[in-house]
């Protein structure tokens, strides 16, 4: 009963956050500021995971190709499907739901008990639409470019690893990566981004700012926006996979 | 003028507030004392709108602020300022930053004229040229008077504090007491002071509301308070062996 009461809070808290703006001029400079924060802060983290990852991943493949009829492309070709279609945008979105969610709860949440959210609404400030609609947008518009970023870092990680461990050269892996590609990965795989982006923001909002008590009960909803977001990515990962994919 | 009429709230089985009614006139300072628990902060969220009412209305200049549209409500909220028991202050913003935030907000000033409204501002709390300091690095004390700052910028008709003394030293609480009167006789305010701070109360307390159990058990001025023989009023006004020994010399 509590899940179906969340959820029907969640959708009535979305109902507001998308209401017009009290000031175009001050929603885009916060959307500016959020980007900064959810997206730019987050490209090392990005950077170091996917080139680890796709290296990972590449030593793998070759470590289990021992069937002589299997082309020595095909490291490439695995690397480069795993990490576009799943890789980069579930696992680096599982990471930022980590890195972002937390941030984002925390912060809302510290605003709550401080009454910072009341002094918004007492100015008559539509605190949901302030708060939570720029860090919506800003995930929405820049993870994308995130996980872009983290699908060409990944695959350049595993090009490293095959080329220092002596285990493929540049030209096999080169045509691995371009053996059969598909548009579509991408755009599956940008679609899913979009989506996770909005799930990750909006649900860390909605523990953020209903958030009591103190100190405690804000890290108890970071916890908890963490948990509920990565459930989330699994669930939308899942469905998305079938709809757009079969 | 606000006015409360038979205003009840509960949460859950405990009936926060009872059928209470209670006008605050303008160019005064109204006081809501009482002890902790007693409802004093529940009936100043119900008159902004914190909380909604279970029953009864609450009146500004006349109008019913409980039936309004969220829209007019904020029309409303726009001529409020509120002073928080821990400031409220926005800690990613500097002080400049934190009073030009209403103003940018809602009205079409330009920079220049946001700058001299928040220069004027603090100059009347006497902290001039605090403008780029962070909440963070503020005592308690200017904590408070930035957030009185802040509250006046809009020039408002209704002033809130709530516990403006929680926290601050005797001399510190005199000085946002006394400046708290100056700008509600200054512009005119109606102004609600939620305190159980027996300075306070004698000090500015043109109006008094004394909320026990969830009722307005008793109401009055600075004067009367000192003289009223209700007795719950005699309880919280003398509850300190100094106060008690106060009152045996009056006697």
């Amino acid at each position: 009963m509590k899940i179906l009461e969340n959820i029907g809070k969640y959708c009535l808290m979305l109902w507001i956050v998308f209401s017009k703006p009290e000031k175009f001029k001050i929603f885009r400079k916060r959307t500016f500021d959020e980007i900064q924060t959810i997206g730019i802060n987050s490209l090392p983290i990005v950077a170091l995971m996917s080139v680890f990852i796709g290296g990972v991943i590449a030593l793998q493949t070759a470590s289990n190709m021992d069937n002589p009829i299997l082309p020595d492309y095909t490291i490439g070709y695995i690397t480069r499907s795993s990490t576009i279609l799943e890789l980069s945008p579930t696992i680096i979105s599982l990471i930022l739901a980590g890195k972002v969610g937390s941030n984002v709860a925390s912060e809302i949440g510290t605003m709550r008990i401080t009454e910072q959210i009341d002094a918004l609404e007492i100015m008559g400030v539509n605190s949901l639409t302030y708060l939570v609609l720029p860090k919506i947008v800003a995930a929405v518009i820049f993870f994308p470019i995130l996980i872009t970023f983290s699908m060409t870092l990944g695959i350049v990680g595993g090009w490293l690893s095959l080329v220092i461990a002596d285990l493929s050269t540049t030209e096999t892996y080169l045509i691995g990566i371009r053996y059969y590609f598909k548009t579509g990965d991408i755009v599956y795989a940008l679609t899913k981004t979009v989506v996770f982006g909005f799930l990750i923001v909006s649900i860390s909002s909605f523990y953020g700012y209903y958030s009591k008590g103190g100190s405690l009960d804000v890290g108890r909803s970071s916890t908890q926006a963490v948990v509920s977001s990565s459930i989330a990515i699994l669930v939308a990962n899942f469905l998305l996979t079938q709809m757009i994919l079969l | 003028m606000i006015e409360v009429k038979n205003v009840s709230k509960t949460f859950g089985d405990n009936k926060v507030l009872d059928n209470v009614s209670a006008k605050f006139e303008t160019g005064k300072v109204n006081l809501i004392i009482g002890a902790s628990g007693q409802g004093k902060s529940v009936l100043a969220k119900c008159i902004v709108g914190l909380h909604e009412v279970d029953e009864g209305s609450v009146f500004y200049d006349e109008l019913d602020f409980c039936v309004m549209s969220p829209e007019d409500r904020r029309k409303i909220r726009t001529e409020i300022g509120m002073l928080f028991q821990g400031s409220a202050l926005f800690d990613s913003m500097t002080v400049e930053q934190n009073i030009i935030f209403p103003l940018s907000m809602f009205t079409k000033m330009s920079k220049s004229e946001m700058l001299d409204r928040a220069n004027f501002c603090l100059e009347r709390v006497n902290l001039a040229g605090r403008n780029k300091l962070f909440p963070a690095e503020c005592s308690g004390g200017m904590q408070k008077r930035i957030a009185i700052a802040r509250a006046i910028a809009m020039n408002p008709k209704y002033l809130f504090c709530d516990e403006p003394n929680s926290g601050l030293d005797p001399q510190t609480s005199i000085l946002i007491d006394a400046l708290i009167k100056e700008i509600t006789y200054e512009y005119n305010m109606t102004t609600i002071v939620i305190t159980h701070d027996m300075n306070s109360v004698i000090e500015i307390g043109d109006h008094i509301n004394f909320i026990y159990k969830g009722k307005n058990w008793w109401q009055g001025n600075n004067k009367t308070i000192v003289t009223t023989d209700n007795q719950e009023v005699v309880d919280f006004v003398y509850a300190s062996d100094f106060m008690k020994q106060i009152r045996s010399k009056l006697a």
